[in-house]
């Protein structure tokens, strides 16, 4: 079959796009030419605006390569402009006489800036936004003279004068009305912008009307219609664009605002012509973004497939202003009428302001300043026609609001805009995950967390982390694997650790690595602690703890700060203390110079910024008075946080007080897989939040209810009921039964919160509450672990033990 | 300048473990591998300053107890994707006694 020819004539944005989605359909049905007045490939004009200030290059804008129009067989005469097209012959004639035969034309010549016609328009230093030679032209005068005038308050000014002010200039923008960007925003809203666009130094003259520019060849100036001037030396008109029909009218095809073209995007005059772009008008619309310019160019490239089934039926538009640091976004029909109602939030101090307008209870446009995280998510139920009767209420408050119900949690990543924050912790954006993800060619959740942070801190952001790498490497994406192997040490997980340790008795952390041929000598520090706590765990007696393979927390028993020095908190069993304690705590504080005190979250006072060398000495101090370690530090039974109880209490049922003390008395110095804590109530009131602890104890008139599995934290959890019993040592024998199910059944660094939700609350039940003898026997095996674990690691230090920990060697030198 | 020092005898100091060494103005950190190699660093991470002698020790690398940066003990380098770097120094084994140079 013999090829037909196909000629495009200008390529921008929009013919360019169709050729793209004409060779996806029918890659052999054209032989193309395209003919382009500026001499470059296809590059991304949105871009122009952070090329203007400096946050992009020309290389990083281009989309097509003189390279891709090779590598498709497109022959491409850039630099070149089409001066008249022949229809009778089907020819197009450029103006340096080259010649191409068509058989079916595209016409896609975009837009040119509107320039006033003022005297003085046409001097040197006055020029539209439009292209890179505009940008050239400012970029050069920016680097060589001062003052820059921005004639048109619109998207295009704003982000003219953003640029040229980050270039240094000092810019004032000139507008005719009273609000900028009349056509996306509101009143409230631009009075908002104008304000912060004023903060970064940008000057307004607001209903000024120019009349004339003035200078000689050159322009010097910018004189109003009220008789005042201003200093000039480069005027950027940007008061609006006019679509590009000059082509198409002298050739003889109907046009109105622009080139007129029917459902299909053929020219109404000639359908052997095809225009597309800012330079046509559809159903009376002239457009003057891409998206819709790109579902043009679907359509278009449909139609010259000859597969013929598509149609264009217009678009509903949204915007964003690309200033960096400021955030907008504005769709629809964002004033309303008296057949529609507003929805505002307006927060003046903290920048922000959202309006929705409504009809029928469906969205008919939004204006979204300062937080435009679920701008998107408005535009899609606009467009949608959504009802949304059901949430209005908290319609303003955006999706995330409405929970995850029937939200994906991958759509809802996927709208969220470039600079969403996914991990608070380490201020990462969306943007620079996406783009990591895709520059690097990362898969794996450790991928990203190595080469962005995101997730590698508190991990509250994982889930987002996860979603984010599933939208954006799709199919490619292996989700985390089901069994985790315990470390990247090895490929055995936790489980199969834990139960050959006990199978095979493996006592050793070298035995343990060579049974399960470990790859690597050490171990790593994951699973360096977690074998050693397995061990000690697995072998109370014997075990000789391994100090090395403990976090210097553990290491030197307290919490280290970020200056290297550490906290002191001795253990203040059920939160009780007496006067005298009081006096001791404050005469070490006095006496190793404290800097600072503080009552703790868990009923008990620390001691910050010891330098280690001192915490042998402070610890005798303290054993002295009769204190032990608190285990603040530790991967350790903490605290027992506890109520005023039926001791003082007006409502309190039990004692308390009293049993948290038992309790912690029990469990104090136990070694855990993750932190522990407890709390006793001394009635349903709760005061000592016994609810979010991992055991919680609510006392009540006929007893104790045992609560497990809680904890605040990053991710609240309320505890379960586990059962309910009748005396003190029933709570005491269940705690220690718990405690030690949970020790010998949990994987290192789990607290009972996801452990119970990983292995179910049965089956705790089972072992704790349903089978007397295995609870019997877990509590004995509790009580021998505590033989060894109760002995004070502070007085061992203090008196002795590990010196060289805490001992610096000094030098002369 | 540039003399051996003797600072500790090699079983004072921890198998994957380390002894902090300070001088006049500086505090370094001395480690110990599993192949009784031994490491002088500048007890300071590039990151944020951590001292790097509280650190867990694997290999030849020691992770900072700050942030967990890991850092390469023989050439003082901050392990990928992290980037900076701490001073090493000079240091031998010899008749069971650790020597600087400082
Ligand atoms: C001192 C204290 C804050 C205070 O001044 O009140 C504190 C301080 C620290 N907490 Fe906490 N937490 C303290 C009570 C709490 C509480 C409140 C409580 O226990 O009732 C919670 C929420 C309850 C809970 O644990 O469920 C709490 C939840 C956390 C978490 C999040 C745990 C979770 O499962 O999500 C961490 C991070 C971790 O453990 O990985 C954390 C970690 C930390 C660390 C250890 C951070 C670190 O690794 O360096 C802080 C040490 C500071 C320091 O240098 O000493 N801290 N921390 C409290 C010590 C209590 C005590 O007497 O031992
Ligand atoms: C600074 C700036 C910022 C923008 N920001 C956004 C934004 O944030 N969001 C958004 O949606 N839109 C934005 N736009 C608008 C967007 O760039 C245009 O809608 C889009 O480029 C139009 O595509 P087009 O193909 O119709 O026209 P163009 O991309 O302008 O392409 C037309 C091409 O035809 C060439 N041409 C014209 N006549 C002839 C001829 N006779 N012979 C040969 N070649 C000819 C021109 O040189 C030009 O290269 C922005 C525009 C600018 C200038
Ligand atoms: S909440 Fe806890 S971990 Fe966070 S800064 Fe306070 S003490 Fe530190
Ligand atoms: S100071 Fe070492 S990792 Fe931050």
């Amino acid at each position: 079959m013999l090829k037909e020819n196909l000629v495009l004539i200008g390529n921008g944005m929009a013919g360019v796009r169709t050729l793209e989605e004409l060779l996806k359909l029918a890659p052999d049905h054209y032989n193309i030419t395209v003919f382009g007045e500026e001499p470059y490939g296809n590059y991304n004009r949105i871009m122009l605006s952070p090329v203007l200030a400096s946050e992009k290059t020309i290389e990083q804008i281009m989309l097509n390569s003189e390279d891709w129009y090779v590598a498709n067989g497109i022959t491409l005469h850039k630099g070149k402009k089409v001066g008249e097209i022949n229809r009778a012959r089907r020819e197009v004639i450029a103006t340096d006489g080259t010649v191409a035969h068509y058989d079916r034309l595209i016409i896609a010549t975009g837009s040119v800036p509107f320039m006033l016609p003022l005297p003085g328009a046409d001097k040197a230093g006055v020029i539209g936004f439009r292209d890179i030679k505009d940008v050239d032209t400012m970029l050069d005068t920016a680097s060589r003279y001062q003052h820059a005038v921005v004639i048109g308050g619109g998207l295009l000014g704003l982000e003219a004068a953003n640029g040229l002010m980050k270039q240094g200039m000092n810019v004032t923008v000139v507008h005719l009305l009273d609000t900028l960007m009349e056509r996306q925003l509101d009143k409230p809203a631009a009075a908002m912008l104008q304000k912060s666009l004023e903060a970064r130094g940008m000057t307004f003259l607001m209903e000024h009307s120019t009349a004339e520019i003035i200078g000689n060849q050159r322009v010097i100036g910018v004189r109003f219609k009220n008789g005042t001037e201003i200093p000039a030396d480069l005027v950027v008109m940007a008061v609006g664009i006019k679509p590009n029909t000059e082509l198409g009218k002298s050739a003889g095809l109907y046009c109105e605002r622009g080139i007129v073209v029917s459902d299909t995007l053929q020219t109404i005059t000639d359908p052997k012509i095809y225009a597309i772009g800012e330079c046509v008008q559809h159903r009376g619309i002239a457009y003057g973004l891409v998206a819709p310019l790109f579902e043009q160019a679907k359509v278009a490239a449909n139609h010259l497939a000859k597969h013929g089934i598509a149609r264009y039926v217009g678009t509903v538009t949204s915007t964003k202003l690309k200033v960096t640091g400021i955030e907008l976004f504005s769709a629809g029909d964002f004033i309303g009428n008296d057949k529609t109602e507003d929805i505002v939030f307006k927060d003046a101090a903290s920048g922000t302001y959202k309006k929705i307008v409504l009809q029928d209870n469906q969205i008919k446009g939004a204006v979204l300043y300062g937080d435009t995280v679920d701008g998107s998510w408005y535009f899609q139920l606009m467009k949608d026609g959504t009802d949304i009767s059901a949430y209005r209420d908290t319609l303003l408050f955006g999706q995330h609001h409405l929970g995850d119900s029937g939200h994906n949690p991958d759509t809802r990543v996927a709208s969220l805009p470039d600079n969403a924050e996914i991990c608070g912790c380490n201020g990462v954006c969306k943007g620079d995950i996406v783009k990591a993800i895709t520059e690097k060619k990362l898969f794996t959740l450790d991928e990203v967390r190595a080469h962005t942070k995101a997730s590698a801190s508190c991990g509250s952001c994982t889930g987002l982390v996860e979603s984010l790498l599933a939208h954006t490497v799709g199919g490619d994406y292996s989700a985390t694997p089901k069994t985790k192997p315990l470390c990247k040490c090895t490929d055995y997980t936790h489980d199969d650790i834990r139960h050959g340790i006990i199978q095979h008795s493996l006592k050793t952390m070298p035995e343990v690595r060579s049974h399960f041929e470990w790859e690597t000598p050490d171990g790593c520090p994951s699973c360096r602690n977690a074998l050693n706590y397995y061990l000690l765990c697995a072998f109370p007696t014997e075990y000789v703890d391994d100090a090395q393979s403990r976090y210097i927390n553990e290491r030197a028993h307290g919490n280290i700060q970020k200056d290297g020095s550490y906290s002191v908190v001795p253990r203040m069993f059920g939160g009780m203390c007496t006067s005298d304690q009081l006096r001791a705590i404050a005469d070490v504080a006095d006496k190793y110079q404290v800097p600072t005190m503080k009552v703790t979250g868990g009923q008990r006072i620390d001691m910050f910024g010891i330098k280690k060398e001192q915490l042998p000495a402070m610890w005798k101090d303290l054993s002295a008075a009769g204190f032990v370690s608190g285990h603040a530090y530790g991967k350790a039974m903490r605290t027992v946080k506890t109520c005023v109880g039926s001791e003082w209490c007006r409502f309190g049922t039990q004692d308390s007080t009293g049993l948290g003390v038992k309790l912690e008395e029990l469990t104090w110095g136990s070694w855990m897989p993750h932190k522990f804590k407890l709390a006793v109530s001394g009635c349903p009131r709760n005061c000592a939040e016994a609810t979010i602890k991992d055991i919680g104890v609510v006392c009540v008139d006929s007893g104790y209810e045992l609560h497990v599995g809680g904890n605040g934290g990053i991710k609240v959890r309320v505890t379960d009921l586990l059962c309910k019993v009748e005396t003190e040592a029933q709570v005491l024998e269940y705690t220690g039964a718990f405690c030690q199910f949970y020790r010998e059944d949990a994987h290192y660094l789990e607290r009972t919160a996801p452990w119970i939700e990983r292995v179910g609350l049965e089956k705790v039940k089972k072992a704790v509450v349903d089978d007397a003898a295995q609870r019997k026997a877990l509590y004995e095996r509790f009580l021998i672990s505590q033989q060894p674990a109760q002995i004070d690691p502070w007085k061992e230090r203090a008196d002795g033990a590990e010196a060289a920990e805490f001992t610096p060697i000094m030098i002369e030198a | 300048m540039n003399k051996w020092i003797e600072v500790v005898e090699l079983n004072k100091i921890p198998v994957l473990g380390s002894r902090l060494i300070k001088t006049r103005d500086t505090a370094i950190a001395v480690f110990r591998g599993s192949d009784d190699q031994v490491y002088a660093i500048r007890d300071a991470c590039p990151h944020k300053g951590g001292p790097l002698s509280q650190g867990i020790m694997h290999g030849s690398t020691v992770t900072c107890p700050l942030h967990n940066w890991k850092i390469d003990l023989s050439s003082g380098n901050a392990l990928a994707p992290d980037h900076g770097c701490s001073n090493v120094f000079a240091v031998k084994v010899e008749g069971g006694r650790v020597y600087l140079q400082l």
